[in-house]
């Protein structure tokens, strides 16, 4: 524990340094790849420890922006309650999902979710409150005057971001390796087998809804932050598909690899903007490849690294100790 | 006409089911397998059938080798296989069930013929044929699961344990029935069976297994006369 | 009055869509055990090439029936080339059970992309082969219209079909052997896998028809079956999941449940309509409507 508490001071003190020495682009990318980070986690703690399937965190995520951007602009709070709020309000709603969510398995759990991110967005027409199709303009104001003049808001929004990703993973890599981790997982492997053990199996599973719901209510507040408004588009259904992609792709069994997922979701876009412009007709490339991409890679990972990159990773390392010995 | 099983080898992951089993059954003859829970009887039917892989060995049907095509089709070289477990499918009426061992000819005139022929053999299935086959009882399903294998008209028919779970006076039917499919059909049986007994008394031949390895074999009446079978299989 | 008829009347039609696609996921799930949230993509791709058999040759009928043959090929393509290649490769570990779910939804993604890059994301319109304007009532107008009834009627001939093949026909006997009991069936001398595919290909097809039903009312773009196939999940979950019989019923209820809640509440409260409805029927009866053997959990 204690190891791993100096690992993410470390880190956090490396991402200063880093978010003070690259530009504008660069810092901003950082930011959404911490928001990601918080939203992998989820995942991965959903549905890689404690078995339950989701397709619906992109409306989680986008529950937890609208909350903020109420809580902020409606209700004046300052930012950082607001993100609580978020996190808060959201792994409440969850526990109550969750509760429905326990009864359910596999294909059931998949397509209700899916239902859940199809239509969560078309409630933000129903309630004028929450803005319609534009949303709701979130000011963030600026950095504090004591950083200086020259910190610019997306290194704010960075510095936020990654102290929010750290702190969180910190947190979701403990809880991971303590007995609630232990429970979800004896949960995931056979459900019956812990029901006899005497697991409160659906409480449990209800916790680690709520808990990943939480999670992915703070990753689309600060998600909010760093586009400055919240409306329904910021949280389409391919959000939701490239979440549980990212998380397959960085190994959903373990937190270890959470930042690959991450870095590739925020690149593919890059990706196929710069495609795009290499070969004109941009519109269509840049609204299609990146679906192309995430969903290819989804299933190349479920075909080849099922466990995520850390079994090739071992295989190799194993086989070379079997030649030398 | 003759089943001929050579050295075979089958593996359940890293654990042995059968070991270097070898046996033959004349044609129009019935052969026994016995044993223990566990000994390997099932699998040895289900590899003959196809629906498990074999490690080593040969199984020859009449020159056919039995592991040279997916199991859909061996009713096309005239073997059927009752697997264990009544096996009918429940949701589907006593006809339909019928009909699904008849299908693969493509010929609905014969299998209307083959289907009297069958009611014959099992009237009491010709009474319920609209009803739906889980209202029908342990001994009923059983001849279903016959029946549905005797309409694909076989010269080979593997039984797996077709008196489990049923009353006495049944499973003596059954096993009269098995008998006069031999008698009446020339059918070759190979009866894999914990009734030792009952198996032994209708059969030509008979082999015993144990942890997957044949342990007796011989005549069925030579079987039910050997003290140590008696001792071991038949109670007695 | 005049509400509750055209209520009554949209509602009967949109679930006959519902009921399409929802037989189309049933079809798959029986055989397969697998919700194939692919058949969105499937039925997208033969939507697109019915819109295109529709500019070139102007008519509605010729397109669908390419829709159709489009949407079993795929569907068999899919089958016979995706999943028994899935299946066969990931068949230990705990990924076992999300492995279909997730590759099927990786699909969904690919065909959308596919046909985003073909056809371009902007809106394109199918023209109905007969009116959209309401009938005329006396002197009030319905919002239903001849373009409605012709789909009832067509989703009406679609299940009479359907109905014949599997209770009358021996394909349809080896259908239903198949998904009941492969192993039975192929002891039968079914060749089980490839009346597999067989399913899978009428499943594309009943898709593809709820497809290009569905278009002419609304427009078509690479997302725009998604909604289609969120609500023929729901209605196949209703349904109970394990019978065409289910599946019409939970189609044409929750069709008729989300249209009289439009009508008589608020139009925007379509999609949580169809949530709750889902969410009731997984709490209180999770087999569905039409209960019937095997559970819930997988």
């Amino acid at each position: 524990m204690r190891k791993r508490l100096f690992l993410f001071i470390a880190i956090g003190w490396v991402l200063l340094i880093v978010g003070d020495r690259v530009d504008e682009l660069r810092v901003y990318q950082g930011a959404s790849i911490a928001v990601y980070v918080i939203a992998i986690g989820s995942i991965i703690l959903l549905t890689g420890y404690s078995g339950q399937i989701s397709l619906g965190h992109g409306a989680l995520m986008a529950f937890g922006g609208y909350v903020a951007a109420l809580c902020a602009s409606n209700a004046s709070m300052p930012m950082w309650l607001s993100f609580v709020m978020a996190a808060l309000v959201t792994g409440i709603f969850g526990a109550v999902l969750g509760f429905a969510a326990a009864r359910l398995s596999g294909p059931y759990l998949a397509g209700t979710t899916l239902a859940f991110a199809v239509g969560l967005p078309s409630l933000a027409n129903q309630f004028s409150i929450l803005g319609g199709e534009q949303g709701i303009y979130l000011d963030p104001g600026l950095p504090p005057a004591r950083l200086g003049e020259s910190f610019s808001q997306y290194k704010w929004f960075f510095w936020i971001a990654c102290l929010a990703a750290l702190i969180t993973m910190f947190w979701l890599a403990n809880i991971l390796q303590s007995k609630y981790g232990r429970t979800w997982r004896a949960l995931r492997s056979n459900e019956v087998a812990a029901q006899l053990c005497g697991v409160p199996t659906g409480r449990q599973k209800v916790l680690a809804f709520s808990l990943s719901s939480g999670l992915a209510g703070l990753a689309g507040a600060l998600l909010v932050l760093t586009i400055s408004t919240v409306s329904p588009s910021a949280f389409p259904l391919s959000l939701s598909f490239a979440l549980v992609t990212g998380a397959v792709v960085s190994g959903i069994y373990d937190l270890k690899g959470v930042m690959l997922g991450a870095v590739i979701l925020v690149v593919i876009p890059e990706f196929a903007d710069s495609v795009a412009s290499r070969f004109g007709d941009s519109l269509k490339i840049t609204s299609t490849l990146p679906g192309l991409l995430v969903s290819a890679l989804l299933i190349l990972a479920v075909l080849f690294t099922p466990n995520g990159p850390g079994e090739k990773l071992h295989h190799l390392r194993h086989k070379r100790k079997a030649h030398s010995g | 006409m003759s089943l001929v099983v050579s050295n075979l080898n089958v593996d359940h992951g890293a654990i042995r089911a059968i070991s270097g089993v070898s046996f033959t059954v004349e044609s129009g003859k019935i052969a026994a397998i016995i044993g223990a829970n566990g000994a390997g009887k099932t699998t040895l039917l289900r590899t003959l059938s196809g629906l498990k892989s074999a490690s080593a060995g040969s199984a020859l049907w009449n020159q056919h080798d039995l592991f040279s095509v997916k199991p859909e089709f061996n009713v096309r070289h005239g073997i059927a296989h009752v697997g264990e477990g009544k096996s009918v499918i429940a949701e589907l009426s006593v006809e339909e069930n019928l009909h699904l061992g008849a299908i693969w000819r493509k010929n609905n005139k014969e299998m209307k013929a083959t289907q009297l022929d069958v009611i014959e053999l099992f009237p009491r299935l010709g009474e319920r044929l609209k009803q739906r086959a889980d209202t029908l009882s342990g001994g009923e399903r059983q001849m279903l699961a016959i029946g549905r294998a005797l309409m694909s008209k076989p010269q080979l028919l593997l039984l797996d344990e077709p008196s489990l779970g049923l009353a006495p006076l049944v499973v003596e039917q059954i096993f009269q029935t098995i008998k006069s499919l031999r008698d009446q059909m020339s059918l070759t049986v190979v009866l894999v069976e914990q009734n030792a007994l009952g198996a032994l008394e209708i059969a030509d031949t008979g082999v015993a297994l144990n942890l997957g390895k044949v342990v007796v074999e011989g005549s069925a009446q030579s079987m039910l006369n050997d003290p140590a079978v008696r001792a071991a299989y038949l109670g007695y | 009055m005049y509400k509750l008829l055209s209520s009554l009347l949209i509602g009967l039609s949109l679930g006959a869509i519902y009921s399409l696609m929802s037989i189309s996921l049933v079809l798959v799930w029986r055989s397969t055990r697998v919700v194939n949230f692919a058949q969105a993509g499937q039925a997208i791709v033969s939507t697109y090439i019915a819109y295109e058999v529709v500019n070139r040759t102007g008519s509605f009928w010729l397109a669908f029936f390419a829709a159709i043959i489009v949407g079993a090929i795929l569907g068999a393509i899919v089958d016979r080339y995706f999943m028994r290649p899935l299946f066969k490769r990931v068949n230990s570990g705990p990924i076992v059970a999300i492995a279909p779910v997730v590759a099927t939804l990786g699909l969904l993604g690919i065909l959308r992309a596919i046909v985003g890059f073909v056809w371009g994301v902007e809106l394109k319109p199918i023209a109905p082969p007969v009116s959209l304007d309401g009938f005329s009532l006396g002197s009030e107008v319905l919002p239903f219209a001849p373009y409605n009834a012709l789909v009832i009627v067509i989703v009406a001939i679609v299940l009479v079909v359907l109905s014949l093949l599997f209770q009358k026909t021996n394909l349809g006997l080896s259908l239903r052997a198949s998904a009941y009991s492969p192993e039975i069936a192929r002891l039968s001398g079914i060749r089980v896998n490839e009346i597999r595919t067989l399913g899978w290909a009428i499943a594309g097809a009943a898709g593809a028809i709820a497809g290009i039903l569905a278009t002419p009312t609304s427009y078509l773009s690479p997302n725009s079956l998604d909604v289609l196939l969120v609500f023929g999940f729901a209605a196949a979950v209703i349904g109970g999941l394990e019978s065409m019989v289910g599946a019409v019923v939970g189609g044409l209820v929750l069709g008729l449940g989300v249209t009289f809640v439009s009508n008589y509440v608020s139009t925007s409260l379509i999609f949580p309509t169809a949530f709750v409805f889902l969410i009731i029927i997984l709490l209180v009866r999770p087999s569905g409507i039409i209960a019937g053997k095997g559970s819930r959990r997988a």
